[in-house]
């Protein structure tokens, strides 16, 4: 009895150093060679129409409100990093239903040369972690015209900016195109 | 095709190939034959063995087995309360983030130990790196546990007559050294390159683009969500779990992170055939296992594709699926694919959130983790499935009119009382705690201590699909699944305790029972095949396995689905 815990202490008090400290150390050891030392993918932001500075995370969806940006998913967090969630709203549920027909209209009245059977849903539905930082190509077309506008640029001229940034799928041949917001409206800030 | 469904299919294709040389392996390490790793883990589990004086050589009964493995869990418990409920002052907490309340330490440090993972916080605001990288060591040694039970039974089940079934401790090392830690290292370095944080630094502030100030939490996220699949844990470093753009960054970490849940879980099957020299036994295993899981993932798949019938009626368009709840670089499909893989296995991470599937695919997840056999954790997958196999192998040695045998050995009134209770004691528990929660939820209790408020207020959808919510959350807590409907609020005494408690009987009996019925078959005589011996490595037998499993599933669960998804998908 005695020997058995005695033992499984031990054995618990070495494991712990292995696989709590010496693996994730070198992990980081490994991740030190990787772009940003592992501290999450940024892009840098040139000092350009934007208000902001210093580095972005490619990966995480920023909040972008303004006529002038291609907007991101509705995010159930409010596109605040510190934490990260769904909505969890049921397929059923009336109030959720309802909350999403008052997003489509809202849609409606920033672009209202769409009818609404061209509003994409993934637009007026939160994502899964609230941070998604891609829209899928159809839901950036859409908002061409609006950005076009705001921005007094040709539409041509947005919409090769789309075509550009779309990612393909991997390989191209696994999973969904998407196009990456924030690379897409900082790219868009560089036009003049 | 569809470029969505090809990386359904090549992903699952290549788990199942990469599976069949890591079987060979597994079986390789638990039957001591030597390996290319040996120079590296010899002398170091040599090392671990004499500091902790134990002989590792020293055979042990399944009883012995099972009183080292019930010791050293409870070891592990201790020490994961104890390190929940000081987090706050203890080091490596740059977030400031609070200590546990008891009640949350004990489900959370009871959900890490038995495999399941089941999250009553959020990874950003709950817990510290410290408890991250204890909460690591959990996922390891719970999967190394579920591993060398596993280990031990096949060895129950190759020995000709006999009680010495191996040692404990050897098995369970050589599981997390040799098997756990060579894959999550590649899938940990893996991920590094392509985005997820490797860092010890606490938050960062930024400015967006349009000028608002928001924060960003990373931490060491790569190595503990490689081992949160290899070990089949699911317990996400993030909130959101694997639909973290960070813990799962673009669709080749997605196609990485399905790989590591399966692969272990896969490998076991083979590794039983090829330890056992009875590969035809192995492939009736996988049959019957591979239908199951494609009768559950089809509809899944294309019932999220399909998209919301209730969005449709606000007549949008919806070309890319059900997407509430998913996220744009994965897409509708192999969202819908993971969910069941990750139900069927007990992994229980997510890479989009259940509580807004389909109704279909909700009840496919339920059903998942009801049937609890299909693949499965590692280790104890293929001990519930082997309950399955007692039950069948007596049902048919009933129905041919002979003594039921399995490898040589006669199954007798002692085995089958064993196996039928696993095999009720599952739908018992969730049912149980379901009926309980909607007991209060009916007759919205006030539940004073329990829960702040009344008991309607845990749920964050009404009606069927609010009883999904319940019945989700027991299913996932007795299967040690860990996903969740995560509307519901379950971080209060009721909810902790409740599921907690039914995490330790869903974990421990089914392990004590199958190995209690491998240890009393191995003490018999061995009786030489004939032609009057049931065949168990056949299509036959595989198709009655399978109805078995269908009975016992269809017929304890079926009520409760029609309850909920059932209800809301005829509703809708």
């Amino acid at each position: 009895m005695k020997s058995t815990i005695l033992a499984s202490v031990k054995l618990t008090a070495i494991c712990l150093v292995f696989f709590s400290v010496v693996y994730p150390a070198f992990i980081w050891a490994v991740a030190q060679v990787s772009p940003n030392q592992g501290k999450g993918f940024v892009v840098h932001a040139e000092q350009s129409s934007n208000k902001g500075s210093g580095d972005y995370y490619t990966n995480i969806a920023q909040s972008f409100t303004e006529d002038k940006y291609f907007w991101n998913r509705p995010s159930a967090v409010g596109y605040n990093a510190a934490g990260s969630a769904g909505s969890n709203k049921g397929p059923s549920n009336a109030e959720y239903l309802k909350q999403v027909s008052e997003r489509i209209d809202t849609f409606m009245v920033h672009h209202p040369y769409l009818s609404r059977k061209e509003v994409p849903a993934e637009m007026v539905t939160a994502s899964g972690s609230g941070l998604d930082p891609d829209i899928s190509v159809q839901s950036a077309n859409v908002q061409v015209k609006r950005i076009a506008t705001a921005r007094h640029l040709e539409e041509k001229k947005v919409q090769e900016l789309v075509r550009l940034q779309t990612q393909k799928p991997l390989l191209g041949i696994f999973g969904p195109s998407k196009i990456n917001v924030l690379q897409l409206n900082m790219a868009l800030d560089q036009i003049r | 095709m569809n470029t969505e469904i090809l990386g359904i299919v090549f992903t699952f294709t290549a788990t199942i190939l990469l599976a069949l040389p890591v079987g060979k392996y597994i079986a390789k390490v638990y039957s001591g034959e030597s390996t290319l790793l040996d120079p590296v883990f010899n002398p170091l589990e040599q090392l671990f063995f004499r500091l902790s004086g134990i002989n590792s050589a020293t055979g042990m009964t399944w009883k012995q087995h099972l009183y080292a493995m019930l010791t050293i869990n409870l070891v592990w418990f201790f020490v994961c309360f104890l390190v929940l409920t000081n987090q706050s002052w203890l080091p490596l907490n740059p977030d400031g983030n609070p200590s546990m309340t008891p009640d949350l330490a004990f489900n959370t440090a009871i959900s890490f130990l038995v495999n399941c993972n089941l999250q009553h916080y959020s990874g950003e605001s709950g817990v510290s790196y410290l408890s991250q990288l204890m909460l690591m060591f959990l996922q390891f040694v719970s999967a190394g546990v579920g591993l060398a039970v596993g280990a031990m039974v096949f060895n129950a089940l190759k020995e000709r007559q006999t009680d010495q079934l191996g040692n404990f401790y050897d098995y369970f090392l050589k599981s997390c050294t040799r098997i756990l830690l060579p894959l999550s290292v590649i899938v940990a370095i893996i991920l590094v390159f392509n985005g997820t944080p490797m860092t010890f630094e606490g938050k960062d502030t930024i400015t967006t683009l349009q000028g608002d100030t928001v924060q960003v939490s990373r931490g060491p996220a790569a190595a503990f969500v490689a081992i949160k699949h290899i070990g089949t844990n699911g317990g996400g470093f993030f909130g959101a779990n694997s639909a973290h753009p960070l813990e799962n960054p673009n669709y080749l970490t997605n196609m990485v992170e399905l790989f590591a849940q399966m692969i272990i879980p896969l490998a076991m099957i083979f590794a039983l055939g090829y330890y056992l020299k009875r590969r035809r036994l192995s492939y009736m295993i996988f049959g019957v296992m591979t239908i199951g899981f494609l009768l559950l993932a089809i509809p899944t798949v294309i019932s999220e594709m399909n998209g919301s019938p209730a969005i449709n009626k606000l007549g949008i368009s919806q070309t890319a699926g059900a997407m509430e709840g998913k996220e744009v670089r994965f897409g509708a499909a192999i969202s819908g694919f993971w969910s069941i893989a990750t139900t069927v296995i007990s992994t229980g991470s997510v890479n989009s959130m259940h509580d807004s599937s389909m109704p279909m695919s909700g009840a496919m997840q339920m059903l998942s983790m009801m049937i609890n056999a299909i693949y499965g954790g590692c280790g104890v997958g293929i001990l519930n499935f082997y309950v399955f196999i007692i039950l069948a192998v007596f049902i048919s040695g009933l129905m041919v009119g002979r003594t039921p045998e399995f490898l040589g050995k006669k199954v007798e009134a002692r085995e089958v009382k064993i196996a039928a209770f696993i095999a009720i004691l599952h739908p018992l528990l969730i049912l149980s705690g379901t009926a309980l929660s909607s007991y209060f939820t009916s007759h919205n209790t006030a539940m004073a201590y329990w829960f702040s408020g009344n008991a309607t207020g845990w749920l964050n959808n009404p009606s069927y699909h609010g009883f999904s919510e319940m019945l989700y959350e027991y299913t996932s807590s007795a299967a040690n699944n860990g996903s969740g409907f995560e509307g519901l609020s379950d971080n209060n005494p009721f909810w902790n305790l409740s599921t907690g408690i039914i995490l330790l009987l869903g974990r421990f009996i089914p392990i004590i029972g199958p190995v209690a019925i491998a240890g009393l078959l191995a003490r018999k005589k061995y009786i030489p095949e004939s032609a009057g011996t049931l065949q168990t490595d056949t299509a036959t037998f595989g198709i009655m396995v399978f109805a078995v499993i269908c009975i016992i599933a269809a017929l304890s669960f079926f009520p409760a689905l029609a309850l909920g998804p059932l209800a809301e998908y005829f509703s809708m």
